[in-house]
This record gives C-alpha cells, structure tokens and sequence, in this order.
C-alpha cells in the first residue's frame, strides 16, 4: 500500500470517517470512489488523470449520507474546499482532506482551517496549458473571438456537465430553473448556449478555483473552462483579490472598493 | 427655448436605419436626471427607451443581453455618480459586475461599442441628452445589431 | 445477406458529389475540438476514419436537438397559429456504425406509439442510413450482449463491409439505399466477392434477456445507490444516446408572438421528475440511475416490444465520471 492508501486505511480503521472520497482506475482513465472499509483503500489511486474535482460530491446528498469523509484533495480540490467553507456549505470540522500531489507527500488535513493555512503556500492559477489558450484567445480580434465562440458553443448540447461537474455550482435550484419567467432559455439554440454560458461564467467570477474540470467534462470537448477561468483571471487582475489568493476566500463580487477604478463608464 | 444639445449625424445617403437604444437607469438619478432635460427643454434625439429601476444595483447584467437578443441596437446603462448611490453601495456593486462583465463580453466576441455605461446625476440633464444623442449617433453608424439578433433563431430545426 | 456491390475508396468523393447534387446533406463522423462528432460534411475527405466511435450519435437528423413545432402571433384579440412546413431537405447518414442504425429502430418505435409523431417520421422519411460495419470495436462497445453485432443490418438502407484491398462490398438493405446507389450508378460495381476485413469480435458479457427477467424483482435493491454514488445527474449519457427520446416542450414568447420548441431531455436530471408541489418521485440519483435501467431493458421491451438499447457505448465514452455501461450492466445480469 502507498502512503495515500496506508493513510485512508488508517482514518477508515479508526472511525473517524465512515468514507474517503478519492479516485480509482477506471475503464481507460480514473473515476471518483467512495471507499467506505479499510480493506478497499487499496483502490486509491492519485496522479495526473485524476483531474474530476471530488469537492462536487461534498454537495451530493447521496455522499453526504455515508457518513463523515475525507476527500483526497489536490490543490484545486483544497481551495475549493475552503471557498465552500467560506460560502457556508460546509463546517470547519465536517470534512477532512488527505492533500495529495502527484508523486509528494500525503497531508492530513483535519478541518478548513487547517486547509487554508496548508493552501497559502500553494500557488494558486490556472494550468500552463490553459494559460496558454487563454493568452491564444486574448490575442485573437473581437471577431476573430466571436467566430471562434459561435463555432464552439453552438456545439453544445445543454447536458450540464459542466455544472454538474463544479464543485462550486451547488445551488439546489439553479438560474437556469428560473421559469417565471424562463431567464435562460432551456433549449440549446445559439442563443440560450450563449447566455447559459455568460452567466454560468458570471456566477462563478470570483469563486472559481481554477481546476479545468468543467472544460474537461464536456463530453463535445468544448472549452468551457476557458470563460470561467477567464472571469476569474478578469477578477483578479482588476481587484486584486480572487477566490482565493493567499488561501483565504474572498467574496469579489459581492464586496467593493470606494477606489475600484475604470476607463469606460462616462 | 428649444435647443438641440447637439446636430444629429445625418443618416447615409438612402439609409433609413434608425437605432432601437434601450437605456437601463436608475430612479433617483438618471431617471430624475433625464426628466431635467425635458423640464428644460433640451431636445435630444427620440431612440432610446428608458426603463426605470430603483438602482443599478438591481440591473440584472444578462437584462442588458435580453435587450439585445429582443431588438436593440444599442444599450445604455446608468445611474448614480460613485458615493452619491440612495441607498448608499448599490451602484459600487453595480461597478464591480460591469467591469468583469464587459470583459467577459468582450471575450467572447460582442460588441462592446454597442454598450455604454455612465453615472448621471439627477443635476445632470444636458449630460443626459448629450450621452443619448452620442450613443445613438455611434450606433446608427454601426447599423443594425443583427448578428446578434441572428442568434435568436440559430440552431432551431 | 451477400453484397450486390462493390465500391472503391476512390469513389467515394463523386458519391458526395452526387449527393450533394441531388439537393442532399451529408452527414458523418468529423473531427471537431479534440473529438470525433457527427455532423455535417461536404467532401469524403471529411469523413473522420480512424475512429471506433463518434463521441455524439446522429439521431438529431430525425430527432434534432431543437425543434421548431409551432409558432404563434397575437392578432388583435385572435391568435393565429402557424405549423411549420415539414422539413423538406433529405439527408443521407454516411459511415454510422450500425448499432447506431439500429437506434434509429428503437426511436421509431417510442416516437409512434399511440400518437405517429410526424415531425420524425418525415424526417426519418427523407433520411438515408449508410453504415459501415465495424472492423474495430473498444472496451465500451458491448453491441453482441443486446441483440446487435458489428455487422448487424437492422435500420440500414446500406450497409458497407471494408475491403481487404481498400473499398467496400454493398449490401443493399431497403428501397432508399437502392435509390442512393441510383445517384452515382457507374461507381457501384458488380460484387466481386472480394476478400473482407473481419468484423471486430465483441464478446458479450452478458445477454439482455437475463437483465430483462430480473429487473422487476430488483426494484428494491441497494445496487442503483452503490453504481450511481459518482453519478452527477448531467445529460451527457442521455444526449449521446441513440435511442434516448425524452423531450421538453418549451415556449419562447413575447406579448406579441412565439414559438413552441421541443428540446432533448434526460431523466438522469432532478428537475426531470420534479412537480410543482415541491415532491419528487425520483429524489435521489439512484431512484434515477434506475430508472433508466429499466426504462431500457424492462419497461419498452415489456411496453413496445424493443430493447431501449442497442450496445454502442457513447454513454460510458461521454459521461465524465465514468458511468460504465457495459460494467454496471453485467453486474446486474449477475443477480439471475
């Protein structure tokens, strides 16, 4: 057994949690776990595949009901985490984190507190790859972009795996639910692909930790992930306060500055 | 007593394209600030439909696509000055979603000179008709937005 | 069935042409943003070949995506309703597998039980299925275990089997592919009974009947929560499927006009099965997950007769926690 797997047993034998989230092999890649006895902790695995971010089973009642639980936690999954602490979906001692990163050390993590301090040591932005799109796009002319967003998101057939797939979009009744009126219209027109995707990328400005999961759960392949980490990065760079820079969550757009400033309102 | 602020540009030569603007403003400035411009009679340009809202802090950003999406060519977005908001934060709230929002915008492709932000006062009235008739004058150059209003009925079998 | 034809891979180009000519679209597996898709295509050069799956199926040519069904306008006091006119551009289906042919069987049957739905029935009517029998299959694929197989004719108006020295035989299955061989006569030669790549062998795992046989005693049983504990209730497995049909109507109105979209749905979703009032019939994901199990493989052989699955696979490929199909299927024909 490996360090992840000796300590998920050890947390499993004592009790202190009846379950730890984490990932096993799955059919040609990982899948998420639950592993609920210590005998099957030897299913734990965690490297470079494991990229779906397991903070969204903190907000499934299905898990929540197995019992107290420790994720295995890679930074994005860490400060995700501690912004659902900080958003009062989670308590300071209710989950736990075995932090994890490929081929390091194996952190137990006892409460958010303890996740947010580990954390502030940790850079926190995007991957390379995605930094690089990102820098592809903003080089492109406006309607260089919007030829490219009309071609990618007129893909997109509203499954919501994207949503589904946050850890961050946990609201029971989401605005696309709204129907009186319908705010975001259901089918999955040019326009309502659009919309759902601006607003999706607007609720998550601020909040989003920056794991790619969305991008990588279409199953179209389409680069959803690009427009959330792009209005995170638009946070960022305009307020200076993301998610969470320095570990410590703060709440960008629902806070302000009397000196914020800009160039174009008149 | 009747003074126009400012000559419209006149339209192109057999054009008879005249913009749809559409302003979202809030009651205690803007909207008081515009009822100025007509008690002093200053004559601007008729396109623009106002709609009143307590404050900019409740101008929901997707209103401002919705406007798009039903017709509009332009949008115009505004309310108090910084620090004068009613009731007391609402417009700095409002900043913050409009800064992250037009970027937002802009990345994925949509014309931000469609789009105008402002802060008039309820002092303001010549400010009012002068900032209708520029934006107006902008986007009746621009044209019609009708590759926005495309997307409407894009993607329907 | 012994092929009537042969055509070469050369020939294939002037078969688009000839398509196109005769007012047709194409379409076919393309490559698009990292994955293959079925969508539309205007050359063979198009056509994505190394390829075992396309990631989406092509059931949106007769069951799209959005559908416009009516629209209305306001006038005065009166509405006046207009129906649009029945899709009038025919299609032609280039290079399916056949399990997703076969598809095109299950959605007709769900989509004309009780009421004949004439928007996919005319489109189904002006739609043309080639499919190209299967030389390679992958982990996902279990086709043989519900009744199908790499070479299966079932919903084809042509089927293809590749050639050894490139090309393909022709097997003319219905009165459509006659008329598609029909468009480009001179490229279609007489079959010569050249020799055939061999078909992908699946072996099957498990055979639908057991599971069918079993379900009505496993309604209770905890193995819906266990296999769908990693489910996140997207529409991913629902949307790729070629069989699935659930729909949502949807108005998009104004005071003045609107119009009445049908829209894909998935009972993978809460709100699929949420009322009004508040209550859900199926709250939790395994009631879901179950739901869907038995939909397909108890409640429509039962009801109409047919499996709501045909063994293609895009539901394992798509989902991105990897809800396996094929593994949690053969878990459940365990219990007979």
């Amino acid at each position: 057994m490996d360090e992840l797997q000796e300590k998920a047993k050890q947390l499993l034998e004592a009790g202190t949690v009846q379950v730890v989230i984490g990932h096993a092999a799955g059919r040609g890649g990982r899948r998420p776990v639950f592993v609920r006895s210590p005998a099957q902790a030897g299913k734990l695995v965690h490297d470079d595949g494991c990229w779906q971010n397991l903070a969204t089973y903190l907000g499934k009642p299905e898990v929540r009901k197995l019992g107290r639980a420790a994720v295995v936690a890679s930074p994005p999954v860490l400060r995700a985490m501690v912004q659902l602490g900080a958003e009062r979906q989670l308590g300071n001692d209710e989950v736990m984190a075995l932090a994890v990163v490929t081929g390091g050390p194996v952190r137990t993590l006892a409460t958010l507190a303890a996740i947010e301090g580990h954390l502030a040591s940790l850079p926190d932005e995007p991957p390379a790859a995605d930094r690089t799109e990102l820098g592809r796009l903003a080089a492109m002319t406006v309607p260089e972009r919007r030829a490219f967003w009309a071609e990618q998101l007129d893909r997109c057939v509203r499954c919501y795996a994207c949503r589904a797939s946050c850890p961050m979009c946990y609201c029971e009744r989401c605005t696309m639910e709204c129907n009186r009126p319908q705010w975001v219209p259901v089918a999955s027109h040019a326009l309502g692909n659009l919309e759902y995707h601006i607003v999706r990328a607007m609720h998550l400005a601020g909040r989003c930790v920056q794991c790619g999961t969305c991008g990588k759960s279409c199953p179209l392949g389409i680069p959803v992930h690009l427009l959330t980490l792009f209005a995170e990065r638009s946070v960022q760079q305009h307020f200076g306060q993301g998610g969470k820079a320095s570990g410590k969550p703060v709440f960008a757009m629902s806070t302000f500055r009397p000196e914020d400033s800009e160039t174009f309102i008149r | 007593m009747g003074t126009s602020v400012t000559t419209p540009t006149p339209l192109k030569e057999g054009s008879t394209f005249e913009p749809k603007i559409t302003a979202f403003v809030c009651n205690w400035c803007t909207y008081a600030g515009a009822d100025l411009t007509g008690t002093s009679r200053i004559r601007y340009q008729p396109n623009v439909r106002v709609i009143r809202f307590p404050c900019t802090g409740r101008i929901d950003f997707m209103l401002i696509l919705k406007a798009f999406a039903h017709g509009s060519d332009g949008v115009i977005v505004s309310g108090c000055h910084p620090n004068d908001c009613h009731y007391t934060t609402g417009n700095y709230l409002a900043r913050r979603r409009w800064i992250v929002f037009r970027d937002v915008l802009e990345f994925t492709g949509i014309d931000l000179r469609r789009l105008t932000f402002a802060w008039v006062s309820a002092a303001e009235g010549a400010k009012w008709a002068e900032l209708v008739d520029e934006v107006t004058d902008r986007v009746r150059a621009l044209g019609p937005y009708r590759e926005y209003q495309a997307l409407a009925s894009a993607g329907i079998e | 069935m012994s092929p009537e034809y042969q055509i070469g891979e050369g020939s294939l180009e002037a078969l688009f042409a000839a398509i196109t000519a005769d007012g047709r679209r194409i379409w076919g597996p393309r490559a698009a943003a990292g994955c293959i898709e079925i969508g539309e295509i205007r050359s063979a050069g198009e056509l994505a070949r190394d390829q075992v799956h396309p990631i989406s199926s092509a059931k949106a040519a007769a069951f799209p995506r959005v559908e416009k069904i009516l629209s209305y306008r306001m006038d005065g006091k009166d509405v006046a309703i207009d129906d649009p006119p029945l899709p009038a551009r025919p299609t032609v289906l280039f290079g399916l597998r056949p399990c997703e042919a076969r598809g095109f069987c299950a959605l007709g049957t769900i989509l004309n039980w009780g009421t004949p739905d004439r928007f996919f029935n005319a489109r189904m009517e002006r739609t043309t299925v080639v499919s190209i029998a299967c030389t390679r299959s992958d982990e996902a694929c279990f086709c043989t275990a519900v009744g199908g197989g790499p070479d299966h004719p079932a919903g084809s108006d042509l089927l293809l089997h590749p050639l050894a020295q490139g090309g393909y035989d022709v097997v003319v299955l219905s009165d459509k592919g006659r008329a598609l061989v029909a468009l480009a006569p001179d490229r279609f030669e007489p079959a010569r009974g050249a020799a055939r790549i061999a078909l992908a062998k699946i072996e099957a795992e498990f055979q639908a009947q057991e599971i069918t046989e079993q379900l009505p005693r496993l309604f209770d049983h905890p193995i819906w929560s266990e296999q769908s504990l990693r489910c996140l209730g997207c529409g991913a497995c629902a949307y790729v499927c070629p069989t699935c049909a659930c729909f949502d109507i949807q108005d998009e109105a104004d005071a003045r006009r609107g119009v009445r979209l049908r829209c894909w749905d998935s009972c993978a979703f809460r709100l699929f099965t949420l009322h009004a009032s508040g209550h859900n019939p199926r709250e939790t994901q395994g009631q879901r997950w179950r739901q869907r199990v038995q939909h397909k493989f108890s409640y429509m052989p039962e009801r109409l007769g047919v499996l709501g699955c045909v063994g293609c696979g895009k539901c394992s490929r798509a989902c991105p926690v990897d809800m396996d199909f094929k593994e949690h299927l053969t878990e459940i024909a365990k219990f007979s």
